[in-house]
């Protein structure tokens, strides 16, 4: 790794390992602009903002420049602002300008910039032809007028998901982004992640909207809207208010949704212990049976989706276990049958979800009774939950503590580390791991099963068996595991995939973040676990008692899925 | 099957490159011209044995020029719009095309799928200008008249071999 001195706009800055000169001048403290920089993805070079000038007067991009000792730069020259203007013209110029009523007003990246840079005036007209508007997919939608080409949607679904749904075609002035031979999201194998949206620096691909839907239910008196809300939302609602990056703000926001008019919340770490215990006691089945192996974990509706679409002999190796949110969602319509006949009422239930693939998970025909309604009514994305909250005049920071309803309110420590990649597994190690004393959960926290290596493999000892272990996020690298498995160069009994880097921490329905944002939400979720009461799932009470009172058919039927037999 | 594409020979061509991704262009190159074409078919088989989005696939085959994702007619006409055939008066040779084979808009091959039109750079026939190739026979210095001729005729010499 290269090591020096660089000068930037006069100042000595030290460099040591960084990958281009752009992370430098960020390090120094100036906040380069930039549409197609991603740190975990390749370097692009297209948007041409990060532009500095050498002292022969060179300008090229900073992003795809290596630091060199001795280097001198500036970033702010007269060339280098005028520059940066005509981009952010010609940009505005092929860009569809209804900003105050575009989903991203307000959080877009051009937006932003172009105030930043007081461009107040485009003196080129938009002759371009622009794609189809496509909302097709549960999980996002495509506006091609408001595409910039920065080509970050293309590169995030081929690198870090693997998928390769979208991409440039044609050349030139007719150039677009879009899914081969122009067809529909919903016609290609696309897997609803979002991270195209997550990405995305305009409103060119957005979260689909489900805000009108959500209030309607809210407003409907013969409604009992019924919230549940998933682990890493708790830690990243916070953010758009101030009240620090990874900070848990479960009990104001349970009191927020009171105030906004819901009627009853719970949390969805009670329905992540019932998915540790009944994904714990299939394994140990495994075990005993001799497989099959890998047991895939369910979780993430984006990877089952992935292995239907495009794997599908893997399928008998997912776990039978229903996500925690659909466990959930069963059990809330189960509990408020018999209610809902007494007063008249239906009861609507909405899941508060950091992931756009949970809105397609929902609407599986799996998870819909006999009449055809789903279990889980309406997903909201952390980002649609700040939105309402936002829309209501509340100030989170201002609101009383409430805690969540019983009797779905309590969770373990380790269900709260489902947001998180690695927790899923851990979560199951804690319960299958004979050894209940602290010391197992300080072994487990030092573990490979923690940690930010995209595959992480973890050996643990279970009666008679080695268990091998391997953990997995971003969906290309559990692609890589699969062929290594495939090819017989690698054997695990138990594999926790999460789609998105960093697991849902990282999700698309999370507010826009660099990594360093999505790293404190991770921390504020172990910090949840070891403030947590009880650490494993089987110490929840509300759930063991639960299980117990279920016969095997309620069991299956409430708990649990198959994805073969559609 | 596919509107006369043999997957099979598809696939032929792919393997005699050894499904190696980089060979992208040089196969659908080879099988453009086995078919004048390459068909959605043909695109998601190529992705599918290189291993490649098909995404990606589209996007190299719409980024050249050269490669057609429309089945083309049994007579593929160009008529050449280099300087000096342009100058020549090879523009009235195209309109007078378009218009005997009642081409709209965008449209390039003829309702009956016998005739495509296209334009070429330059053929570098220059001192034959205006110069017009059918299926690459090369036609010199063409009028309007003379091109119509030459299409009524080829009209009438594939309904003969019908």
């Amino acid at each position: 790794m290269a090591k020096g001195i660089m000068y930037i706009d006069g100042q000595r800055v030290p460099f040591d390992g960084e990958p281009n000169v752009l992370s430098v001048i960020r390090k120094a403290g100036i906040e380069m602009p930039t549409f197609c920089y991603y740190s975990d993805l390749s370097v692009y070079g297209a948007c041409r903002m990060c532009v500095v000038e050498d002292e022969r007067g060179k300008i090229d991009t900073s992003c795809s420049m290596q630091p060199r000792d001795g280097l001198k730069i500036r970033t702010n020259t007269a060339r280098l602002l005028k520059h940066r203007r005509m981009i952010l013209e010609l940009m505005l110029a092929s860009h569809n300008c209804n900003c105050a009523i575009c989903e991203k007003s307000g959080s877009c990246h051009l937006q932003e910039l172009a105030l930043q840079f007081g461009v107040r005036r485009v003196r080129f007209a938009d002759n371009r032809e622009v794609g189809a508007f496509d909302d097709s997919s549960p999980a996002v939608v495509r506006d091609p007028s408001k595409c910039i080409l920065c080509g970050d949607c293309v590169r995030v679904c081929e690198e870090s998901i693997g998928m390769g749904i979208i991409d440039f075609a044609k050349r030139g002035y007719n150039m677009q982004v879009m899914p081969a031979f122009g067809r529909k999201l919903s016609e290609t194998n696309c897997i609803s992640c979002g991270q195209c949206s997550a990405v995305c620096p305009t409103g060119a691909i957005t979260v689909y909207n489900q805000i009108g839907p959500a209030w309607r239910a809210i407003h409907d008196p013969s409604k009992r809207v019924v919230v549940q809300i998933a682990p890493a939302v708790r830690v990243a609602v916070g953010e758009a208010f101030g009240l620090g990056q990874g900070a848990n703000v479960l009990y104001q926001l349970v009191s927020a949704l009171k105030c906004m008019g819901v009627d009853e919340v719970y949390d969805t770490i009670f329905g992540a212990d019932l998915t540790t215990i009944e994904e714990s006691n299939e394994f140990l089945q495994r075990v005993k049976n001799g497989g099959p192996f890998p047991m895939f974990t369910s979780c993430c509706p984006a990877w089952v989706k992935y292995l239907e679409n495009e794997n599908p002999k893997y399928l008998r190796n997912i776990s039978t276990c229903k996500s925690p949110m659909e466990m959930f969602g069963a059990l809330v319509k189960q509990k408020y049958k018999e209610k809902d006949a007494e007063d008249g009422r239906t009861t609507f239930h909405i899941a508060l979800m950091p992931c756009t693939a949970k809105k397609m998970e929902a609407a599986r025909p799996q998870f819909k009774d006999e009449n055809g309604n789903p279990d889980v009514d309406l997903v909201l994305t952390t980002q649609e939950v700040i939105d309402m909250i936002k829309e209501s005049g509340i100030q989170l920071g201002e609101m009383e503590y409430e805690s969540p309803d019983l009797p779905f309110g309590l969770g373990s420590g380790s269900a709260m580390i489902y947001g998180t990649t690695g927790g899923v597994a851990e979560a199951v190690a804690r319960h299958c791991l004979p050894d209940k004393s602290k010391n197992t959960l300080r072994e487990l926290e030092f573990s490979p099963l923690r940690g930010e290596d995209s595959i992480r493999e973890a050996t643990l000892q279970v009666g008679d068996l080695e268990v091998r272990i391997a953990v997995v996020h971003g969906l290309i690298n559990a692609q890589k595991l699969l062929k290594e498995i495939e090819e017989g160069r690698a054997m695990y009994h138990l594999i926790e995939v999460m789609t998105c880097v960093g697991g849902c921490v990282g999700g698309a329905g999370q507010p826009y973040g660099r990594k360093a944002i999505k790293d404190q939400r991770r921390e504020g979720l172990y910090q949840a676990d070891r403030s947590a009461p009880f650490k494993r799932a089987e110490y929840n009470p509300g759930a063991t008692s639960l299980l117990e009172s279920m016969d095997e058919h309620t069991k299956h039927h409430l708990l649990h899925v198959s994805y073969l037999d559609n | 099957m596919s509107n006369g594409i043999s997957m099979e020979r598809v696939d032929q061509i792919i393997d005699s490159y050894g499904s190696k991704r980089h060979h992208l262009i040089a196969i659908m190159q080879d099988i453009q011209a086995e078919y004048k074409y390459l068909s959605p078919e043909v695109l998601e088989r190529i992705a599918e044995k290189l291993h490649i989005g098909v995404a990606k696939v589209y996007s190299v085959a719409t980024f050249y020029e050269n490669f057609s994702l429309e089945a083309k007619g049994k007579y593929i006409i160009k008529v050449c719009d280099g300087t000096a055939c342009h100058v020549r008066k090879s523009q009235p040779i195209y309109n007078a095309i378009r218009e005997y084979l009642n081409l709209e808009g965008k449209q390039k091959t003829s309702a009956n799928g016998l005739f495509t039109l296209e334009t070429v750079a330059c053929l570098g026939a220059c001192g034959l200008a205006p110069v017009v190739t059918i299926n690459d026979q090369v036609h010199s210095k063409m009028t309007p008249e003379s091109m119509i001729d030459l299409l009524k005729q080829l009209e009438k010499e594939d309904a003969a071999n019908e």
